[in-house]
């Protein structure tokens, strides 16, 4: 079953088309990965499924379990079971990293709460009562972001860039909580232009300047983005005919 | 007993009886409890609307436990001066937990005049919060003048975060000397129609001083809030820093003036300042994760304030 089916979506800004004419199908319970060049619209793609401020006035439909989110914001969104983890996490001056998950969490009992640290690898008495601020580097922001996701057991999660500020021994961390959602039958979206966050995922989109180019197994998709999107600058746009020729 | 509620909201009742904490509490112009311990010495003497208090700490004496304070008024209408002069004398150290609580407030004005000096090597640390009644009747004027002498440490929070605010007027001014250190912080929520004036300004006279003003400001409804936070750096090698936050919402307006003044090339002051409404990625991620956006909003403010 399709739990998010996009129909011609088309979302300009200026005039200028970022996406254009995009259409997908996540299939539930699934790690898909969206995978594409920098500017390619990727980021864009995940803020507009999420409803954020600036991103809904779109053509064309995206559909949650058969449900039409155009005119939802990101709270309606979020309460049918969408939630988004941020490339770059927001920081909080004074709130502590606790009562940020704890808000976000499904259960709110302490247990669940320590559950959720557990899952990124972050020690919940260290932690705690930190604030999810500047104090905090990029890449614990992260880990606590996720936590805030593991704790709300969603049913749809987009990750913008899972392995941004990353080091490699946070990225276990990271790869073991996406891990765990997809256990806990979460369907996964991973935007990115990391070969090493593909990898993740079962099946793969690849999004060149705001359109669909290929989509299939995540071997032809890497092979593809590989050979001729990482060399290329987001300049030459490729045939749709020539995508489906492989390298 | 009326001055249960003042124990209460003070949560001073677990403290009360302790002999080893010492304490002064203040129903509008009446002394109703104190406890004084060795190496300090408090003398309140009950003056016209009010009281006046001498506290002294004694040369190299460390007070472990922090002396609890408790301005309040239990009546609906009434004024309370209350002045103090604070001495704390070389290599001392003690922190204050001060509540001011006017529970039923429908007019109330309460002043405070406060001459704090801390000598040489000495600590003091002053935490005072406030807990008002819902409805504003609050006017509170409290101004404070510190010196600091070399190697003091001076640090006081000012918190309003409880009830409506009403009007209050901070006037804050330190002086330091060479290798003194002062950190001054205010966190005020305000509503309705409250008002809220924050001078907060800081002199770095000597030799390496170090200094920082932070004030943190949450709007809604019609409030209003001006700060004004000065620094003035003189002293060789001193630095400084200024730092403003306000949250305004609805039909709230504020405004900030950070000044740094520097009169000594090897001296280094700076400031930040933002006046705006909640930062949208931190209201979306919240939102994205459930939260109403009423609810949002709400845990971001209490994370500024807290």
């Amino acid at each position: 079953m399709d739990i998010l089916k996009i129909e011609n979506l088309t979302l300009s800004f200026n005039g200028k088309n970022i996406l254009s004419n995009l259409n997908l199908k996540i299939t539930e319970g699934i790690i898909h990965a969206i995978i594409g060049p920098n500017g390619a619209g990727k980021s864009t793609l995940a803020s507009t499924i999420m409803g954020l401020e600036g991103f809904r006035n779109f053509e064309g439909e995206i559909y949650f379990k058969n449900q039409p989110l155009k005119g939802l914001g990101v709270y309606e969104r979020a309460r049918l079971g969408i939630t988004l983890g941020w490339q770059e996490p927001a920081r909080y001056e004074g709130l502590k990293v606790s009562q940020f998950i704890k808000a976000s969490s499904k259960n709110k009992d302490k247990d669940s709460i320590i559950e959720a640290f557990n899952i990124v690898g972050i020690d919940y008495y260290e932690y705690h009562s930190r604030a999810v601020d500047k104090s905090l580097s990029g890449g614990e922001r992260k880990k606590i972001e996720l936590a805030s996701i593991v704790a709300m057991q969603p049913s749809l999660v987009i990750l913008d860039e899972p392995d941004s500020g990353i080091d490699i021994a946070s990225l276990k961390n990271i790869f073991a909580a996406i891990k765990y959602l997809h256990e806990k039958d979460a369907t996964i979206i991973l935007i990115t232009h990391s070969l090493e966050v593909l990898k993740q995922a079962e099946f793969a989109y690849l999004l060149c300047n705001g359109t669909i180019l290929d989509e299939g197994k995540v071997s032809k998709i890497r092979k593809y983005f590989e050979g001729k999107c990482m060399p290329c600058p987001h300049k030459n746009i490729p045939l749709l005919s020539e995508i489906g020729k492989g390298v | 007993m009326e001055e249960d509620i003042l124990y209460e909201a003070a949560n001073l009742k677990d403290v009360i009886h302790d002999p080893t904490v010492a304490r002064l509490v203040i129903n509008k112009d009446k002394i109703v409890s104190s406890n004084i311990i060795k190496g300090m010495e408090i003398f309140p003497e009950e003056i016209k609307d009010g009281v006046k208090v001498k506290l002294v700490v004694k040369e190299g004496e460390i007070i472990e436990k922090p002396i609890h304070l408790c301005f309040g008024i239990t009546e609906e209408n009434a004024v309370q001066n209350i002045v103090i002069d604070a001495d704390i004398e070389k290599n001392a150290s003690v922190s204050l937990l001060a509540h001011c609580v006017f529970p039923l407030a429908k007019d109330i004005l309460h002043k405070m005049d406060a001459k704090i000096h801390v000598g040489e090597n000495a600590h003091y640390s002053y935490f005072e919060k406030h807990i008002h009644s819902k409805n504003g009747g609050v006017r509170v004027l409290p101004k404070t003048i510190v010196s600091l002498d070399s190697g003091a440490r001076f640090k006081t929070e000012f918190e309003l975060i409880k009830g409506r605010v009403g009007l209050i007027d901070i006037d804050i001014e330190t002086k330091c000397l060479e290798n003194s250190i002062m950190e001054v912080t205010s966190r005020i929520n305000g509503t309705d129609e409250d008002k809220i004036l924050i001078k907060e300004t800081g002199y770095l006279i000597g030799e390496n001083s170090r200094g920082v003003l932070t004030s943190r400001v949450a709007l809604r409804d019609n409030a209003k809030a001006e700060i004004f936070n000065k620094i003035v750096a003189t002293g060789a090698h001193s630095r400084g820093h200024v730092d403003c936050k306000e949250i305004v919402q609805d039909n709230a307006q504020a405004s900030a003036i950070p000044i740094v003044e520097v009169k000594n090339s090897t001296a280094h002051v700076t400031h930040e300042a933002s006046i705006g409404s909640v930062d949208s990625k931190q209201l979306e991620t919240l939102m994205s994760r459930g939260l109403t956006e009423d609810a949002a909003v709400e845990l971001i403010i209490q994370g500024l304030l807290s």
